[in-house]
This record gives structure tokens, C-alpha cells and sequence, in this order.
């Protein structure tokens, strides 16, 4: 070479810029890894942060005096239609003689909640002995009250400006004083249907919703899945329409989720008159949206099945049915479940194509079979992220951590089935 | 990448570092011993290497060697020296530790994250595994050709400009092209590939190719090149080609070549290493180690009773 | 009867033919001692039987169930009296719905009069009877199956054969549905897309600079003539799209890079698997997140360097979609990285390259393929994301391209027109299937090439 250094003297002077680029090259791979992790990191506080609150719910001490002439006038106990808030009104007069004037007495009604007058006639109505008793209740204080408690409501700022007036707030503390206000587990968040006050809005309604949706979705998906699998591996021709359903499962599995919300709408809803809202079809909608996880996965699974399992069972006289059912399926199944379940939770989080077939309506009964109106959960997620309220983006982020509480079992399944039964060839 | 495979001579290639014992390099195969006796055998072993380690003008200089994989103990206490233009061979059965050793000489190991070398590896005096030593630049000035020939997926041109283009060793694009061409002219494919500079180097044949990875690799003129099993993968006339390819590189560059090839190993090297579950059990000028071999294993391996 | 118990008794039937199948063939060839004289396993007779029984009788129940809402509601038309007989096809319709609800015992959105009352009896009336007919059918169908399978039997009926023949025709039909679905996704939209093109003209759907698709209430109305040219949406869904990708290319493919090439082995096996929560958390969570976390965030930053940003921006659900998408461009790059085989990167680091340089020289190019594919089902992700943008984007429709704005998107306008009441003859909510089919064609292109770049890439070097 014409040159007058020797190779190692022109490397060894070009090293220290190479060195520099190599170490921003590494600190940028370093920078892109952590803003996946750290994203991850501030979106679990402050999901934690917002939502933990809510598993808790303030409630107030009364002493209701359970009128007999108000919840049975002429002898007969009327449950429909007696006043039982009347009766909640009575004891916070009672408790507080000195809101006299009606504007007073309104915004002292509005420290209880409405939940208070129904959990008196479930009361009632399983204990009709009570009646004329006079009764110390812990009853679910209002929402505003909640919030105040969890210290969301500001006290400092002006007062027009806030939920909640000087007035309201010196009779919570009034009641903190003497004991009568608690923070309990918040039953109505488990056990209740969405509701338009927040204190009473519970997740019942929408996990049932999606557990009937869910169940109708495996019910179909699996079987039909696993068989559309078998078929392409062990028993379609190497021909034009295999390579069309291969292709065509893929491409489902990419497609965006709403297309699939458009062709329910338009098949099951318009077209073969199936109700509304129904988990029935929004199971049928889920089926056919992971019905391509499920066939790659079970596909991949039978792949891994060695040939020579195949060829013992062949070569003792068993049909490519039978071989197939005794032998591959057995062995493919730990896979295919697997699947199976990642498919199921990719379902439990989906909510675009269930907004097309109408399972937004506000639901307030808890579903109890696949034709009763329902909603889902990330649906209920969407519907209460959207309210103003400030108690319900408590409630958004406590929906939200049930909701990756059953993503998370469901895959830490996927993996204990994964590891339990995979088997090395 | 499909290679030629003409003979049943040349053993299946693999990406393993080691690639299986060629099975016919000794047609008489009624003094072969089983894997047990090999093994029995190995209770015989010491960390003595019998021979002469040194010679005349050593340029790399390996003293007490270990490298470990984990908990694996895969070279010990190997030292060797290697010459200024020599061609040395490492020769042993699969797994011996020979393929390890070479991967030392320009620290490839430093890319296996459980790799854990101890003892001095110098060169030209300056122990390579120093703190100041940068890997990039060794690597510049010890070259290696692998196993399986491994051209970029790029064009001829390109591959072979690879090298001289991240070191900045050429100044300008005719000092660039120049490389290129005497680089290629070298490893004796410029004939076959100068009209056809563009194309790209995949689409060689596997002789080509693996010619082309040693043009690519006397591009950045290093001092020592290191061969991993370079012919393996490839036909009989291919290996005949690259065989004399060493013979004119040898007058430039110190050349060490792990080979199967009892054969290989007495037709291009001066001097062979028996190497035997990670220990260097022999060390001789070429001559002495095929004619008279001191050591029991050594001899056993070339009348082909271990394989 | 209800048409679940009659699937139960079917499936009960099934088990009882099964049964005397089995016992039949044995029978036939005096008893257990002689099986080896029957063609196939006893037990393959069993489920002959069973298959006859069951099969016709479930087909004609889906075909039953198919075609009942239909024929009735046609019969209840024809029985409705004169006066209604006039209606527009719209209007009754709307009429069908409400018998049918007070048929149900559903609220009913018009005055209830014993016409109508009558009407729903009627249908009520003709619903029962179906059932009636529909349980005798069935029943009748299976019993007459399973008999005729049940004489068929006798030792040399290949019965497993034909078992066989029927499963194998099951697993045919079961893959096929992956096609009918495509079918389905492609008619239903199409349909409804050229009904919609009748009455909006498609030059001015695709060309059209201004979207506002209220459709005017009473004829008088201002400005609410109700336009549909979609432009604004497409460089909204535009806009979104690029800043999600411009956060999730570099920043998945950096992290694909370092995880691949970098990082211990115990780094990753920390953050492969925190990616992988990233990718399953569903997409209403990443909704919410933007919306009131990351969007007033955003805002507040504008405000303290003095920028007017939009409370529903661009930016916010850009940003939060490109890290929805992170774990996707990662996983595919990391795949298209994995491919390149390790004889590159030694010859690459054996001629002294640096580990960036043999990165960027050489592994990417190699890759490159892969990478591009995988990108382009990113973007497709990206399009057809729905809940991000419906939680976090706006609803009006600008053309614009400062991302501190609001934009709104196909997949927005297609929810936002969907929910709620729906008529299927307004252009509103035909408007919807358009921009579906719109939707729909792009991302099939984008995962065609995509899916098909990713294959070959992968095949190379096999």
C-alpha cells in the first residue's frame, strides 16, 4: 500500500471518534429501552395513585326512626312506593336541628346519598319485624362527601367555585368529630350496575356483560379454531385455496378491530335480526375476531409436534383421523390452550367493535343471561372515563385495575400452563 | 447460501464452532478406538505440551491460556507461540478446544457474554487483553476468516471495501478502488468477479465466496490471519484453490488455521498444535508431527485411531 | 318450546343413538366375543348413528331459526289492517320494531292502540306456533336420521370411513369460516358503501374539503346541509398516525437494537416481558391514559412556553398511540434482527468493526426488509386504532397539520356516527360503512405487503 502509516496507526487514530459514536449508539438503545419501561412505571402510578382510593367509600351514621305510618300507611307495608328517603331526610333533620330554612335543609339532604333510601327498604324488606324500631344505620354518604373525605375537594378555594358550600362541609366535620362518618371496603363497586350516581356505580353489570360475552366467544372460538387448524396442517391439500385461507388468516389478524364492529353490526344486528346490546352478539363478534390468534397459535402448536409421532402411529394401522385425534391433538394441546387463553384476553380487552353493535347503552341491571341487554368492561372503562364527575375517574382507574387484575390471571395461566406442560423433543 | 458439496470427504459445514470429526480422513479404520477408550485415554493427560512451543521469530505469544465458558473449562493453560510469517495449524478432534483457542488470538470470545479468558496473549509484545487494548483494533490488526463463507449482503465491491471504509484507512475513492482491486487481485478472484463489481457477493459460488471473505479480510492488511475450518464448507477444487491462496499470503502475513484436514494441515503449515479436550498435548514443525509424534494421543489421532 | 331445550334434547338424542348404534353392531355379529368381524370399532357404528341423528336436525334448526323473524313478520304485515298497508318502507318498519317490543313486553316508542295490540298477539300467536312446528320437525327429523343409520348397521358398513368423511368435512367447514368472514367484511361494507355513494357522489367523499355530516331535521335548517367530504379525516387519521410513528420507529427499534445486541442477558429478561405487558394493555386504558393524563400534561407544558394547544390534541393521542405501538415494531425488528445470521456479525466484528458500526452496516441493511415490514403493519395498527383516538381526539374535523391542534379520524368519525340511533337509509349512517370501507381496503394493503415483505425477508435466509 502507498501509504506511509501502517494500518494499526490510521486505526489506532480514527478509535476515539469511533469509541464516541459506539457510546451514543448504546446510550440512545439505553434511552429507548427505558421509555417503554418507564412509561409502564408512571402509567401504574398513576393509575394506583387515581384508583386505589376507590375500593374505599365513606358512610355516614344515622339514627332512622323506621316510621310505620310512612312504610305502611293502612297496615299493608307498600315497598314500591313508600318514602323512604323521607325517612333518611327525618334523621338528618333530627341529627341537625339547625338547618332550618329549605335551602339549608336541601343541600343537607345532599350530604347522604340516594343509595341511603333503597338500603332502607332492602332492610324492610327482609326484616318487616323492624318496623317502628328506631334503627343506628351506616348509610352511603353522597359522592361530594366521599370526595371530600379523600381530600379532592379543595376547602381553601372560594367557595362558589367548589362542590361544596362552608356549610356542608362544617357538618361532615361536625360528624368526623363524634365518630359518625367511616370508611368502609366499597361493596357497591363489586356488586352493583352502573348507575348516574357515582357512589352507587358498581363494575357487577359490565363483568357479567363480559363474562357472557366471553364465554359464548370460547365456546365457539376453541373448537372451531382448533379444528380450522387441524384441517390446514394435517389434512388440506398444498393448493391455491389453502394458500388463500393462509393468507386470508393473517390478514384477519391485522385487521383493525372496529371492521369487525361494522360486520356485526351489519350481519348479526341488520341482517339476521339478533338483538341489541346483547353479550350473545358481542360473543359472535369476538369469536370471529379471535378466531386468527387462536388458528396461528393451535397451527404453531401442531407444527411442533414431530413427524415421527405421525409415522409410528401410521405405521401401526391408524387412520390420519385417528392419528390425529389420539396422537397430534393430545400433544398440541398445552399450545393451543395457550392460545386460546391470550386470545380470550385480548377479547376481554377489546371495546371498539362492541360500541358498533350497541353495547354502550347505559345499563343499569346486572345482565343474567346472553340476550339481556349488557355492557362490557373496557366498554363501562370508555363510558365513565367520559362523565365529568370527579368521583367517577376514581372509579374509571378502579375499573381499569379490575380490568388488568383479570388480564394479568389470565395470562399468568397462559404461562403456568406454558411451562407446566411443555414438553421438550 | 447453497454450497457445492462434491465428495463425502468434506464434513457436513455447520454454524457450530467446532464442526464434526471428518469421518474418512483415514480409509483404515480398523484401529479406531470407541469414544470410552478416547476417553479412558484422557486420564493420561497433563497440562505439559510436548514439542517445542517456541520458535524463531514468535509475533504472538500465548502463555498459560484458560479460557471458561461458565463453568466449563474449555482451554487449559495453553501456551504457544506463533512466528512472523508462518503458517501454523490446530489440529484435534471436535470439541478439543482448537476452534476456542483461535477466537482468543483477536478476542471474538468477548462476544459470548459467559466467556472468561486468563493468561497472557501478547502481541508484538503488547498483551492483547491489556485494559487499554480496544478489541476494534486487534481485530484490525489480527483478520479472521470463518468457517462458512459469510459475505455481506452487499456487493462485491462493498464487501471487500467494508473494512478499509469503517478504519478510514483509504484517503480517497481511487485509493479505495485500489485496495479493492489488489485485495481481490490477491485472493485471486479479480478475474473471475471484475466485470461484475455490482453484484452482489451472495451470488458468488461457496469457493468464491469464502475468496472473497479473505479479500475482504487482507483489505485492512492485517498481520496475522486467523482461519477457522476455512475450507470445510467447501468442494475439493474450491479447497485446492484456497489452499494455494495460503502459500502466497504466508510470504505477508502469520496464518493460523484450525483444520480437520490431516492433509490440509501437512500441505499448508509449517508447524501444528494437536489439541485434545482443551489441552495442547503437542507442538512440532509439520514434518516431525506427521513423520515421528511423541506424544501417544497425537499419534493415535494421525493414523486416524481417534476420531 | 324453547329453542335451547330442544338443542339439550338433541344432544341427548344424539347420546341415546350412540348407544344403540354401538349395540347393534356388536348384535350383528353375535356379541363383544365377535367384534373383530365388524369393519370398524364398535364404537365408530355408535357415533354413524349419532351423526344421523343429530346433524339434519340441527341444520334444519339454524335454517328454522335463519328464516322464522322473516316469514312472521311478513304474515303480521299482511294481517295488518288497510290503514297501515299505505306506510313507506321506513315507517314500517318502525312499526315491525314496535310490535315486535310490545310483543317482547319491551317499552314501546309509540301510542299503544288495540290495533297495535292486536298485532303484537298476532305475532306472539304466530311465534308459538313456529315453535311448536319447528320442536315436531326436529324431533322428527332425528328420530327418522337415527333409524335409518340405526337398520344401516351390519358388520361390513365402513362406518369409521364415513365418520371419518363427515369430521373431515367439519374441519373443512371450520376453516372456511376465516374466509366467509373476509367475505362478510367485504360485502356488508361494500353494500352499505354503494348505497351511500348513490346519494353522496364518491368524487366528493374522496375530494371533498369539508366534513360535517348532520343531516338537516326540518327542511328550513341553517347550515346543517349535511357534507361528507372526508379529506379532513384522512389527514387527521394522517396526522396522528405519523406522530405515533414517529415515536414508536425509533424508539422500537432502538429498543430492539439494545435488547438484541447490548443488553445482558438479565436485562433482557427484565424488559422483554414489561414489553409485553405494554402490548396487553387493552386499548381503552391507553384511551383513558391520554385523555387525563398525558393530554392536560401537554397542554400544561404549551401553556408555560406560551403555545395554544388543544385540549383533545393531536399530539396527546399520537404520542400515547406510538407507545401502544413500541412493543410491535420491537418484537417485528427484534424477529427481523434475529434472522440475520451470527456469521454476519462475526465477519463484521472480526474485521474490527465496532458493535454500532456492525449494526448499522451491516446487520440493518440486512434486515432492512424485515424492519419495513414490520413498520407497515405498525402503521396499518396504527389507522385502524380506535379507542385512543375516539378518548383523546377531537371530533372536529380540521385540515390541519399542527399537531397541537384537533383533528378527528375515520375510526372516530365511524364510532361517533354509529352510536346512538342509526337509520339505514340516512347518509349519515351509511357514511360510516364508506369510511369503513375506506378504512378497511388501506390496512388490507398495508398488511398484504406488510405480511408478504416479513415472509420473504424470513424465507431469504432459511
Amino acid at each position: 500500500m502507498g501509504n506511509k502509516l501502517t494500518t494499526s496507526e490510521i486505526v489506532a487514530a480514527g478509535l476515539a471518534r469511533r469509541r464516541r459514536k459506539e457510546t451514543t449508539f448504546r446510550l440512545l438503545g439505553i434511552l429507548a429501552t427505558a421509555v417503554g419501561v418507564l412509561f409502564l412505571g408512571v402509567f401504574f402510578a398513576t393509575l394506583i395513585a387515581k384508583g386505589a382510593s376507590a375500593f374505599k367509600q365513606t358512610f355516614v351514621q344515622l339514627e332512622i326512626t323506621l316510621d310505620a305510618e310512612v312504610i305502611a300507611p293502612g297496615g299493608e307495608i307498600d315497598l314500591e312506593y313508600a318514602d323512604f328517603d323521607g325517612l333518611v331526610r327525618t334523621a338528618l333533620r333530627s341529627r341537625f336541628p339547625d338547618a332550618k330554612s329549605r335551602a339549608d335543609r336541601r343541600e343537607l339532604y345532599r350530604l347522604i346519598s340516594v343509595g341511603a333510601g333503597y338500603q332502607l327498604r332492602d332492610l324492610v324488606a327482609s326484616n318487616p319485624d323492624l318496623i317502628g324500631a328506631k334503627q343506628s344505620l351506616w348509610v352511603p354518604a353522597s359522592s361530594d362527601v366521599d370526595m371530600l373525605l379523600k381530600g379532592n375537594i379543595d376547602a381553601s378555594v372560594e367557595e362558589a367555585l367548589r362542590t361544596m358550600s362552608d356549610k356542608q362541609i362544617a357538618w361532615v366535620e361536625s360528624l368526623e368529630n363524634s365518630g359518625e362518618i367511616r370508611s368502609e371496603f366499597n361493596d357497591a363497586l363489586f356488586g352493583n350496575g352502573d348507575s348516574r350516581d357515582p357512589e352507587l356505580a358498581g363494575i357487577k353489570g359490565a363483568v357479567m356483560g363480559s363474562f357472557y360475552m366471553l364465554l359464548v366467544t370460547i365456546a365457539l372460538s376453541f373448537p372451531i379454531g382448533v379444528a380450522a387448524a387441524i384441517y390446514l396442517e394435517e389434512f388440506a391439500p398444498k393448493n391455491r385455496w389453502s394458500d388463500l385461507i393462509e393468507v386470508n388468516i393473517n390478514n384477519l389478524a391485522a385487521v383493525p378491530s372496529i371492521v369487525f364492529g361494522l360486520l356485526g353490526l351489519a350481519v348479526f344486528i341488520n341482517w339476521m335480526s339478533l338483538p341489541r346490546s346483547a353479550p350473545v352478539v358481542g360473543g359472535l363478534v369476538l369469536t370471529l375476531l379471535t378466531l386468527p390468534v387462536i388458528i396461528i397459535a393451535s397451527r404453531a402448536s401442531i407444527q411442533a409436534v414431530p413427524p415421527s409421532i405421525r409415522e409410528a402411529a401410521l405405521g401401526l394401522g391408524a387412520s390420519s383421523t385417528q392419528v390425529v385425534f389420539h396422537h397430534v391433538l393430545p400433544l398440541a394441546m398445552p399450545g393451543m390452550l395457550t392460545g386460546a387463553i391470550i386470545g380470550m384476553s385480548r377479547a376481554l380487552g377489546e371495546s371498539a367493535p362492541l360500541l358498533m353493535i350497541g353495547m354502550v347503552a347505559f345499563i343499569v341491571d346486572v345482565p343474567g343471561g346472553f340476550t339481556d341487554p349488557a355492557t362490557a368492561l373496557p366498554v363501562q372503562i370508555y363510558l365513565w372515563a367520559d362523565s365529568p364527575e370527579r368521583a367517577f375517574a376514581e372509579r374509571t382507574s378502579a375499573a381499569i385495575i379490575v380490568l388488568l387484575g383479570f388480564l394479568l390471571l389470565m395470562n399468568l395461566a397462559a404461562v403456568i400452563i406454558r411451562k407446566r406442560m411443555e414438553r421438550k423433543w | 447460501m447453497t454450497m457445492p458439496v462434491m465428495t463425502e470427504t468434506i464434513p457436513d459445514n455447520s454454524t457450530a464452532p467446532e464442526a464434526p470429526a471428518p469421518k474418512a480422513d483415514n480409509p483404515d479404520s480398523a484401529g479406531r478406538m470407541g469414544l470410552d477408550e478416547f476417553l479412558e485415554q484422557a486420564t493420561d493427560l497433563t497440562d505439559e505440551t510436548v514439542g517445542t512451543v517456541t520458535c524463531d521469530h514468535p509475533f504472538m505469544v500465548a502463555d498459560d491460556v484458560n479460557v471458561y465458558y461458565g463453568d466449563n473449562h474449555a482451554i487449559k493453560h495453553v501456551s504457544l507461540e506463533i512466528g512472523k510469517k508462518e503458517v501454523i495449524a490446530l489440529i484435534g478432534p471436535s470439541g478439543c478446544g482448537k476452534s476456542t483457542f483461535l477466537r482468543c488470538l483477536n478476542r471474538m470470545n468477548d462476544t459470548i457474554e459467559t466467556a472468561r479468558v486468563t493468561g497472557t496473549i501478547t502481541l508484538d509484545g503488547k498483551d492483547i487483553y491489556r485494559k487499554e487494548q480496544d478489541p476494534v483494533a486487534l481485530r484490525a490488526r489480527v483478520g479472521m476468516v470463518f468457517q462458512k463463507p459469510n459475505p455481506f449482503p452487499k456487493s462485491i465491491y462493498d464487501n471487500v471495501a467494508y473494512g478499509p471504509r469503517i478504519h478510514g484507512i483509504a484517503a480517497d475513492r481511487a485509493e479505495l478502488d485500489e485496495i479493492v482491486h489488489t485485495s481481490l487481485e490477491r485472493a485471486g478472484l479479480l478475474k473471475e468477479v471484475k466485470d461484475r463489481m455490482d453484484e452482489p457477493g451472495t451470488s458468488l459460488s461457496g469457493g468464491q465466496q469464502q475468496r472473497l471473505c479473505i479479500a475482504r479480510t487482507i483489505a485492512v492488511n492485517p498481520e496475522v490471519i486467523l482461519m477457522d475450518e476455512p475450507c470445510s464448507a467447501l468442494d475439493p477444487i474450491a479447497t485446492a484453490r484456497i489452499e494455494d491462496l495460503m502459500d502466497e499470503l504466508c510470504e505477508d502475513y502469520a496464518i493460523v488455521i484450525v483444520t480437520h484436514s490431516m492433509q490440509q494441515a501437512a500441505r499448508v503449515s509449517k508447524r501444528v498444535a494437536y489439541f485434545h479436550l482443551g489441552l495442547l498435548v503437542e507442538v512440532d514443525s509439520t514434518d516431525r508431527i506427521f513423520t515421528n509424534p511423541q506424544h501417544k494421543l497425537t499419534e493415535d489421532y494421525i493414523t486416524g485411531r481417534i476420531g | 318450546m324453547q329453542s335451547t331445550t330442544l338443542i339439550l334434547l338433541l344432544t341427548f338424542m344424539a347420546v341415546a343413538a350412540f348407544y344403540f348404534g354401538r349395540r347393534r353392531s356388536l348384535a350383528t355379529v353375535g356379541g363383544p366375543g365377535h367384534r373383530m368381524d365388524l369393519h370398524s370399532l364398535p364404537g365408530y357404528y355408535g357415533y354413524y348413528v349419532a351423526i344421523w341423528c343429530a346433524l339434519p336436525a340441527l341444520l334444519l334448526l339454524s335454517a328454522w331459526l335463519f328464516m322464522e323473524p322473516r316469514l312472521v313478520v311478513a304474515l303480521v304485515v299482511q294481517g295488518l289492517p288497510e290503514s297501515y298497508a299505505s306506510l313507506a318502507s321506513g315507517e314500517l318498519d318502525l312499526l315491525v320494531n314496535n310490535i315486535q317490543n310490545l310483543a317482547s313486553g319491551d317499552v314501546v316508542s309509540i301510542e299503544v292502540d288495540p290495533e297495535l295490540q292486536a298485532a303484537a298477539a298476532m305475532f306472539n300467536d304466530y311465534i308459538g306456533k313456529s315453535r311448536q312446528m319447528l320442536a315436531g320437525l326436529a324431533l322428527g327429523v332425528a328420530v327418522l336420521g337415527g333409524a335409518l343409520a340405526w337398520r344401516r348397521i351390519q358388520p361390513d358398513l365402513r362406518a369409521r370411513n364415513r365418520v371419518e368423511k363427515v369430521i373431515r368435512l367439519l374441519l373443512i367447514a371450520a376453516s372456511s369460516i376465516a374466509i366467509f368472514t373476509t367475505i362478510g367484511i367485504v360485502l356488508s361494507v361494500l353494500f352499505e358503501a354503494i348505497l351511500f355513494f348513490r346519494k353522496v357522489p364518491v368524487s366528493e367523499f374522496l375530494f371533498g374539503l369539508t366534513w360535517s355530516p348532520q343531516t338537516a331535521i326540518r327542511a328550513d335548517q341553517v347550515g346543517s346541509s349535511g357534507s361528507f367530504g372526508a379529506v379532513p379525516l384522512f389527514t387527521g387519521t394522517l396526522l396522528i398516525t405519523a406522530i405515533a410513528m414517529f415515536v414508536a420507529v425509533p424508539v422500537g427499534l432502538m429498543t430492539a437494537i439494545y435488547l438484541a445486541e447490548y443488553s445482558s442477558s438479565r436485562v433482557r429478561g427484565i424488559a422483554k416481558p414489561l414489553l409485553e405487558v405494554l402490548a396487553g394493555i387493552p386499548t381503552v386504558v391507553y384511551g383513558f391514559f391520554a385523555a387525563l393524563t398525558v393530554a392536560p400534561w401537554i397542554r400544561q407544558f404549551g401553556e408555560s412556553v406560551g403555545l395554544a394547544v388543544a385540549s383533545e390534541s393531536a399530539l396527546a393521542a399520537g404520542v400515547v398511540m406510538g407507545i401502544m405501538i413500541i412493543p410491535l415494531v420491537s418484537s417485528l425488528s427484534d424477529d427481523a434482527i434475529n434472522a440475520v445470521p451470527a456469521a454476519m456479525r462475526d465477519g463484521a466484528l472480526g474485521l474490527g468493526s465496532t458493535r454500532s458500526e456492525t449494526m448499522k452496516k451491516v446487520i440493518l441493511p440486512a434486515a432492512l426488509p424485515g424492519i419495513v415490514g414490520g413498520i407497515l403493519l405498525a402503521v396499518s395498527r396504527a389507522i385502524g386504532e380506535t379507542m385512543i383516538v375516539v378518548m383523546a381526539a377531537g371530533l372536529s374535523a380540521n385540515l390541519t397539520a399542527n399537531p397541537f391542534e384537533a383533528v378527528t379520524t375515520v375510526t372516530v368519525q365511524i364510532v361517533t356516527l354509529l352510536v346512538g340511533d342509526q337509520e339505514f337509509d340516512s347518509a349519515k349512517t351509511l357514511a360510516a360503512f364508506a369510511l369503513g370501507l375506506m378504512l378497511f381496503v388501506v390496512t388490507l394493503c398495508l398488511n398484504v405487503i406488510g405480511l408478504s415483505v416479513v415472509r420473504k425477508y424470513r424465507e431469504q435466509y432459511e
